[in-house]
């Protein structure tokens, strides 16, 4: 069954006239997404046509607002490829028009412009995922975002992240090996986001058709611990995890906004101990992952169930 | 983006946060001339580079009269410190802050940063001045009092209060000191700040609120709309090849070990920089050459990395998404042109167009070695710089 995203998402991007917008767009719909339209305010009444690699072309309708996109297209979602100086506004237009998920790709949007969204988003229906992500994928049915689709497959391991190129790894791991996944959700590198791990693992834990998650995490924070916590305490699925960045210098912030050792907290052993205090079991490399979690299905006597592709 | 004390002496003075009068000096005799210009009897003479730990480690030196101003101004000035945060190789004092002294009653700690948990703004505040606040975290974390701030509002008055009066700040100062909490916070906040840690907040003799030392930080995401931020950058503080990565805006960070590395994404790249160490070799590098790079921007990124002296080889690891993998191998190629591949380069390419990508790298002529998969790209970089 998947989760957040699924063959009846309908999605407008936010920045579609873009050159990012536009080639992402075009990727969602080669997918099989319901890519339905798009905002650039001052382009509302115009359209871009697309060409897929199947052959045809699909226009697209332009809005110059969120709310008429929603009301004209019947919209439930959107995939924000805006500017940093301008992206948390269209997080917060797209909030306002009530869409039900917004994923926000930029990377670079000022922290306290995002302490701002959080503030604005109490109370309100919508689910955030990003900023500074990849998107959110349910194999065979719906990609929004810029991983590329043709690694994945349909099957039943959950996989939640922090990076989008390490998340590609261990997805391409599971691929090749015919483990399918459920969803792959990249929650982004940034320190302030719309979702946590914690999130996401209630919603898999929740999905009957999600049997197993892999979770990877890095340096920064102390999300992986708090979800090691809550894993323990509530997860009915076997869980199994990355963390990047052992050998990353402290006080050095290693890419992502949210990537940084500080006052001593958010190194990776940290991590690493309290997740496998909790029962999670930890890939020692990134090439690993697979592997890993290939060890945790078949403790679990989950391994059949899991391998969709021989 | 870290600057000096002193520079983040002005700023907060510019938002009302009560600093001890100083000037900078970048020489023996402007140090002499500033404490002149101070006029108090007992001058502080402290070294300017990015780093704590400073007074630890003979970097500040309390000077009784201009002779000895002179005398520790000499000493300081090209002296190489060496701190806790500098690392065993130090930094090279190039600036002064040349302080008045000031009469110290008591020393407390305030800091804000924001909270990654709860996505807020946070004041910490503390009895324990002076000290590492880890370690007063460590020991005695009931000693440290919290606000979380609502955006929506700011800091209130009354959680001003609080903080001040759980600190026990002097009943005839918590006015002073609801002030420059309120202060300090606004700078925070309108300078895009990600830290501003006033460890010591001293109180003084004659009554009076201080922020003996100021460590103030910027988000790097906001410095696009602070060009006044920008203007305070002190290059000699950073490593060349990140000043020269960041002009191509690159995520570069210079390490100590001798395999280059050039990834896409930054948690592949620190996966990247893990499992080159978990073969034995060491990283000189994180590179994060970013999603939407272009041939340029590859081409400059590999030769930053060739520039160090210290790479003996190279490891591009490669999984594309936005970053297509044709980009990369034409900004390889391009890049071994200009020039020369004098290394061993392995290269491993996964994702969108990655055919055309190792076919590009094929039909090159260089001696580029190929790797099937990340750990075997690992593997072979390690064995080629033994």
């Amino acid at each position: 069954m998947s989760i957040l995203v699924n063959r009846h998402t309908r999605v407008i991007t936010q920045g579609i006239t873009g050159k990012t917008g536009l080639f992402h767009a075009k990727g969602a719909l080669d997918y099989g997404t319901q890519m339905v339209g798009g905002v650039t305010p001052g382009k509302g009444g115009t359209s871009v046509e697309i060409e897929l690699e199947k052959g045809g072309t699909v226009k697209l309708p332009v809005f110059n607002t969120v709310e008429q996109a929603k009301r004209e297209t019947g919209a439930n979602a959107s995939v924000i490829y805006v500017a940093p100086p301008f992206a948390a506004d269209a997080i917060m237009e797209a909030v306002d028009a009530g869409l039900e998920l917004v994923i926000c790709i930029t990377e670079g949007i000022p922290v306290l412009d995002m302490v701002k969204v959080k503030r604005y988003m109490e109370g309100r229906k919508t689910r955030l995922i990003g900023p500074n992500c990849p998107g959110v994928i349910t194999p065979g049915e719906c990609k929004i975002g810029i991983m590329p689709g043709y690694i994945h497959l349909p099957g039943h391991v959950g996989v939640v992240s922090r990076s989008g190129t390490l998340t590609y790894e261990a997805v391409h791991q599971l691929t090749t090996r015919g483990i399918g996944q459920s969803t792959a959700v990249g929650i982004g590198g940034d320190p302030v986001k719309g979702t946590e791990f914690i999130d996401v693992l209630k919603m898999f834990n929740e999905d009957p058709d999600t049997y197993a998650v892999i979770m990877i995490g890095e340096i920064g924070g102390t999300a992986e611990e708090e979800a090691a916590e809550w894993i323990k305490a509530n997860m009915k699925k076997p869980v199994v995890g990355f963390i990047g960045g052992q050998t990353a210098p402290p006080g050095k912030r290693m890419g992502h906004a949210g990537a940084i050792i500080s006052g001593g907290k958010g190194t990776a052993a940290e991590k690493v101990a309290a997740m496998e205090r909790c029962g999670i079991k930890v890939a020692p490399t990134p090439a690993e992952m697979g592997s890993t979690l290939v060890k945790a299905l078949e403790e679990h006597g989950l391994l059949e169930k899991c391998i969709t592709k021989k | 983006m870290n600057i000096h004390e002193y520079q983040g002496k002005e700023i907060l003075k510019q938002y009302g946060v009560k600093v001890p009068e100083g000037r900078v000096a970048f020489t023996v005799d402007e140090a002499v001339e500033a404490a002149k210009a101070l006029g108090t009897s007992v001058v502080v003479v402290k070294a300017q580079i990015h780093a704590g730990g400073r007074g630890k480690a003979g970097g500040v030196k309390i000077a009784k009269n201009l002779d000895e101003v002179r005398t520790y101004a000499s000493e300081l000035l090209g002296k190489v410190l060496v701190t806790h945060q500098t690392g065993p190789e130090g930094k090279e004092v190039k600036r002064l802050l040349i302080e008045q002294g000031c009469d110290i009653r008591k020393e407390y700690y305030v800091g804000v940063v924001v909270d990654r948990g709860t996505g807020r703004v946070v004041m910490m505040a503390s009895e324990e001045g002076g000290t590492e606040i880890e370690e007063v975290a460590a020991r005695t974390p009931e000693k440290i009092f919290k606000e979380v701030i609502d955006p929506a509002v700011g800091l209130l008055p009354f959680q001003a209060r609080k903080l001040a009066y759980a600190i026990n700040i002097p009943g005839e100062l918590i006015n002073k000191a609801v002030q420059f909490m309120l202060a300090l916070y606004n700078a925070f906040v309108d300078k895009d700040c990600s830290i501003a840690e006033i460890n010591p907040l001293v109180v003084t003799g004659d009554g009076d609120i201080l922020a003996l030392d100021a460590k103030l930080n910027f988000d790097s995401n906001a410095l696009f709309r602070h060009k006044e931020l920008l203007e305070l950058r002190d290059l000699d503080e950073e490593d060349e090849k990140e000043i020269q990565a960041s002009k191509y805006d690159l995520s570069y960070i210079a390490l100590d070990g001798n395999i280059g590395c050039m990834v896409n994404g930054a948690g592949l790249a620190m996966a990247t920089m893990d499992i080159i160490k978990y073969y034995g070799g060491e990283p000189a590098n994180f590179l994060d050459v970013g999603g939407g790079a272009s041939t340029e921007k590859v081409t400059e990124a590999f030769k930053i990395i060739l520039s160090d002296p210290n790479v003996k080889g190279i490891f591009v690891n490669i999984f594309g998404g936005i970053m297509r993998c044709d980009v990369i191998a034409n900004g390889v190629v391009e890049a071994a042109r200009q020039v020369g591949l004098d290394r061993p380069l392995v290269v491993r390419l996964e994702g969108t167009n990655v055919e055309l990508g190792k076919k590009i790298l094929n039909e090159s002529g260089l001696n580029i070695v190929a790797a099937d998969s990340m750990a075997d790209g690992a593997q072979k970089i390690v064995s080629l710089v033994k």
